[in-house]
């Protein structure tokens, strides 16, 4: 039997070996198959960045046919749901008790500073707490306010008194979804508990169980070794970004612009790196606590704050930016939103792709250094 | 004894050190040997010998720090891929992936050791005619007896016949049928396909079955050769000393204390004595205590030798004082279990068993691991809710006062369970607090834990850095803090030395002629001699309760008129089958 037919021979047999424990072994199954779809669910339907339904007191201290009017305009819109109250100590008591997030006070002149040339001041309260939330409630009330008063003039066929009018255009993701730029960025996710951790946790876990050991003084080499598990995991990351891209066109309706076969290529390349580092870590650590502990802290938290996912790297302070260089994950979740919302922008996916590459070979290339055949 | 043909293993000064925390640990120490081929050698000795360093370093998986080691007469490091090309290694807990099935496993060894499909089929069959292993073939090897384990982790070491055979420790905590079921195997292999073998065990009466053995402590060399021939240079000095009046653990604590005996353990119904001189000194004959006694010549045993052997070297172990009041067990039963059940889902760990221990008893329990041991002491200590039937401790039913019944009880598990970075005292002082020990006690009670355990000089290590025997004295006087009646050891000795394990054995005896109930679990045959009474289990049910000499006398046969306790769990495992 030649040498090269005995290596296929053993690489199956490491494959279909992992295969076979991936089937059997249920923390594998939760970590490849239950993970993404809690977490795809989590934030394809449960967490928004959007606010939408912020309750909102609406008191008109003397209403009349205007404030009817503003009122019945701000519950047209989904952004609000409102509740009016008579007077403003109940409002404020609301307010304190946190049934609602914001105050509207029309005063009691509200009809008749309406018709004065330097228009009608309306008084809004935001909670705070969330400053998020706040900003984005005061820009909703800010336009609905906006616009009540344009369509008023509009009606009565005067000219709004503004001097300069903006007109808003929003691009890639017109409806402001955040569902839609954070079910891409899961991918990354997705792939890099598969990816790193998982791989991390089998490869201390045949440490721990002195299997290893036994498979060292087998013919099989440690890049047999190393490949058998490389394929493997490769294989169920890919399987995994392929239920969220599915999940996310499909369930998610999130518009996938770019192309799907430049999609695949990239998610190669970071999945590589992923691999890379879960067994870079393997090498470290020998027992399945501190290698879940270290690609926890290492990849998957890393993935999940500093790369773009949730948090826009260019709000945070400059020496965080720098260090989210070397988080793999940064460049992907950067291709992904790119081809998912804008299309096949080269100008963003080249450099990304390039950085991905570099990183796959190296983390590659320092397990395939660190890996001897030994146990030392 | 060494062949004319060249050997098939050498190894020459070979040293290796490990770090762990802030101590460096010669694992090996200056060790040269030669393993001749068409043979076992055994690697003898206690945990912390080296064994296990030099199992990897003949597989070409550590790199010595000084001198070589010869397989095949190729350089085992360097040239580690052509060695381990004609090796089959077996590592501790048998290197199997639980999550496969028997077949798949050895499928997955075949592959990677190249054995020709064409090949396979007659192969396998072979080593499952072997093994015993055909009807569970396609079970998964995580859900298989410790005993069906080690059978099947032999098998995949064989699925391409190595020229050399290494098993680390292949029969710890594996029942006794099959343990003697792999020696017959081993026997086979050597004579019929002259395999040569090097297996390493911590369980020296299976020195008397290797050809060769090589003689292991705390990384050193103590001694090489034939382990007949080693144990025949003890001819004149063993001895059984028998007084049917008296008690013989009373009789054995005198024994141990008279010059000139190196070694006295109660062995069934007599004191089994070793002399440093041969023949029975007269200065011990005329002894007072020694008036109603009897002492006959008894054959040596390997177990002898290293004790012979460590005792030169060892200083003077600390030995306790005989207790005066010997409160006689006064028949009251301390423990009642009657038809105690442990299920997990529908797995029954513990079957309906039952059995009484009585005050100032030493009790053990006596199975391979997984036969319930663990589980029935885990219900008794309170720490376990049984499934059905009544366990009473201490007068308290366990089902309503667990807590009240743990206060007049001691536990010593299986793992070391004190603070690894915590010091010695820091230790005890944490005890002595969870006991809710205070005041003038508080301090009584730690004064006597550091002083009985001799753990003084310890004083400000970290329990982690101690040596195993320490760690051991460590536990035990943790157990012990709050003076309780009964003491619960799960598996106290394994690994220890015969030494450590004497001293332990000691203090054992102590504490029950003091009149607290000693209830033990070992998978060490040798200790059941040591109980008063034991029970022998297997698979959750008890197949035999008595005095150990009962249990004995019970597996007499022509064909063995001397069962030892292994041969009679043998028995006692066949007949239940």
């Amino acid at each position: 039997m030649s040498s090269r037919h005995g290596s296929a021979m053993r690489l199956k047999a490491l494959v279909r070996k992992e295969f076979l424990q991936i089937v059997r072994d249920p923390s594998s199954i939760a970590i490849a198959f239950l993970m993404p779809l809690f977490l795809l669910l989590l934030f394809g339907y449960g967490v928004s960045l959007d606010a939408d339904h912020v309750p909102v007191a609406f008191v008109a201290e003397q209403p009349s046919a205007d404030s009817r009017d503003f009122e019945s305009s701000l519950r047209g819109s989904h952004y609000f749901a409102v509740s009016p109250l008579r007077t403003m100590p109940e409002a404020e008591q609301a307010l304190r008790e946190g049934t609602v997030n914001a105050i509207v006070r029309l005063r009691a002149n509200f009809t008749e500073q309406l018709r004065r040339a330097d228009g009608a001041p309306i008084q809004v309260i935001v909670n705070g707490v969330d400053a998020n939330t706040a900003r984005l409630t005061l820009g909703y009330l800010e336009g609905a306010w906006g616009n009540w008063l344009a369509r008023r003039a509009e009606a009565s066929g005067r000219a709004l008194n503004v001097p300069v009018q903006m007109e808003q255009r929003i691009w890639f993701n017109s409806e402001m979804k955040s569902r839609d730029f954070l079910v891409p960025g899961l991918v990354a996710i997705i792939m890099t508990l598969i990816g790193a951790l998982l791989t991390a946790l089998v490869m201390a876990r045949e440490w721990e169980r002195g299997t290893l050991e036994a498979l060292l003084v087998t013919p099989a080499s440690m890049s047999e070794i190393l490949l058998g598990k490389i394929v493997a995991y490769f294989v169920l990351g890919t399987g995994g970004m392929l239920l969220t891209v599915a999940l996310a066109v499909w369930q998610f309706g999130v518009p996938l612009r770019g192309s799907f076969w430049l999609l695949w290529v990239c998610a190669s390349l970071f999945l590589l790196a992923a691999l890379g580092m879960g067994l870079t870590i393997s090498t470290l650590a020998r027992n399945q606590f501190v290698a879940g502990q270290i690609a926890i802290v290492g990849t998957f938290l890393p993935a999940f704050l500093l790369s773009g996912f949730i948090f826009d790297i260019d709000s945070m302070p400059l020496a965080i930016q720098a260090f989210t260089h070397v988080v793999v994950a940064r460049y992907f979740v950067s291709i992904v939103q790119t081809l998912f919302l804008a299309g096949d922008v080269w100008a963003i996916v080249l450099p990304n792709a390039l950085a991905l590459l570099l990183m796959a070979l190296f983390f590659l290339g320092v397990t395939w250094r660190k890996s001897r055949k030994r146990l030392e | 004894m060494p062949s004319d043909l060249a050997p098939i293993l050498v190894a020459d000064r070979l040293a290796k050190a490990f770090v762990a925390g802030q101590q460096r640990i010669r694992a090996l120490d200056a060790v040269s040997f030669a393993v001749a081929p068409g043979s076992i050698t055994g690697l003898i000795g206690p945990d912390g010998a080296g064994k296990t360093t030099l199992m990897r370093l003949t597989a070409g998986l550590l790199v010595p720090d000084a001198g070589t080691i010869h397989v095949f007469g190729l350089d085992a490091t360097r040239d580690a891929l052509t060695v381990q090309a004609s090796l089959g290694y077996m590592p501790q807990r048998f290197g199997l992936y639980e999550d496969l099935t028997a077949q798949e496993n050895l499928d997955l060894y075949a592959d990677l050791q190249g054995v020709p499909k064409g090949e396979r089929a007659n192969r396998y069959a072979e080593l499952m005619h072997m093994t015993g292993l055909q009807p569970f073939v396609n079970r998964l090897a995580g859900r298989m007896s410790g005993g069906m384990k080690q059978k099947l982790g032999l098998a995949c070491t064989l699925v391409r016949p190595p020229r050399l055979l290494l098993l680390d420790e292949p029969t710890v905590g594996v029942d006794p049928v099959s343990r003697r079921e792999l020696w017959e195997i081993l026997d086979h292999l050597v004579t019929g396909a002259g395999m040569s073998v090097l297996l390493s065990t911590a369980y020296l009466d299976e020195a008397e079955r290797c050809q060769d053995v090589v003689l292991l402590h705390e990384g050193r060399l103590l001694d090489r050769g034939d382990p007949g021939e080693m144990s025949a240079r003890l001819t004149g000095r063993t001895w059984a000393v028998a007084a049917p009046e008296r008690c013989r653990r009373r009789l054995q604590m005198t024994l141990a204390r008279i010059p000139g005996v190196i070694d006295a353990i109660v062995h069934g119904d007599a004191v089994r004595v070793v002399t440093a001189m041969e023949g029975f000194p007269p200065a011990l004959a005329t002894l007072p205590e020694m008036a109603d006694s009897e002492a006959t010549p008894v054959p040596p045993r390997f177990e002898d030798i290293f004790v012979d052997m460590l005792s030169r070297h060892a200083t003077a172990a600390h030995v306790p004082a005989i207790p005066h009041d010997t409160p006689a067990h006064d028949g009251a039963p301390v423990i009642r279990v009657a038809d105690l059940v442990r299920k997990f889902g529908d797995f029954r760990a513990v079957d309906g068993i039952s059995f009484d221990v009585r005050r100032g008893e030493i009790f053990g329990l006596l199975g391979a691991n997984g036969a319930g041991k663990s589980t029935t002491f885990r219900m008794l200590c309170g720490l376990l809710p049984a499934s059905s039937g009544h366990l009473e401790v201490a007068g308290h039913d366990l089902r309503h006062s667990a807590a009240t019944a743990r206060e007049r009880i001691g536990y010593m598990s299986q793992k070391f369970s004190q603070y690894a970075n915590l010091s010695v005292r820091q230790n005890l002082d944490f005890f002595a607090s969870a006991y809710g020990l205070a005041g003038a006690e508080r301090t009584q009670r730690i004064a006597w834990a550091e002083e009985e355990f001799d753990l003084g000089r310890y004083h400000d290590h970290l329990a982690g850095d101690l040596p195993l025997g320490y760690k051991q004295r460590l536990a035990m006087a943790c157990a012990l803090m709050h003076g309780p009646d009964i003491l619960f050891l799960d598996e106290p000795t394994s690994g220890v030395d015969p030494l450590a394990r004497r001293e332990f054995w000691q203090r054992i005896n102590t504490l029950a002629l003091s009149g607290v109930t000693v209830l033990v679990t070992t998978h060490f045959m040798e200790e059941a001699e040591y109980c008063d009474r034991l029970v022998i289990m297997a698979s959750g049910r008890i197949l035999s309760l008595g005095e150990p000499a009962t249990i004995k006398a019970a597996a007499r046969s022509p064909e063995q008129p001397h069962p030892s306790m292994e041969d009679a769990f043998i028995k006692l495992v066949e007949d239940a089958a």
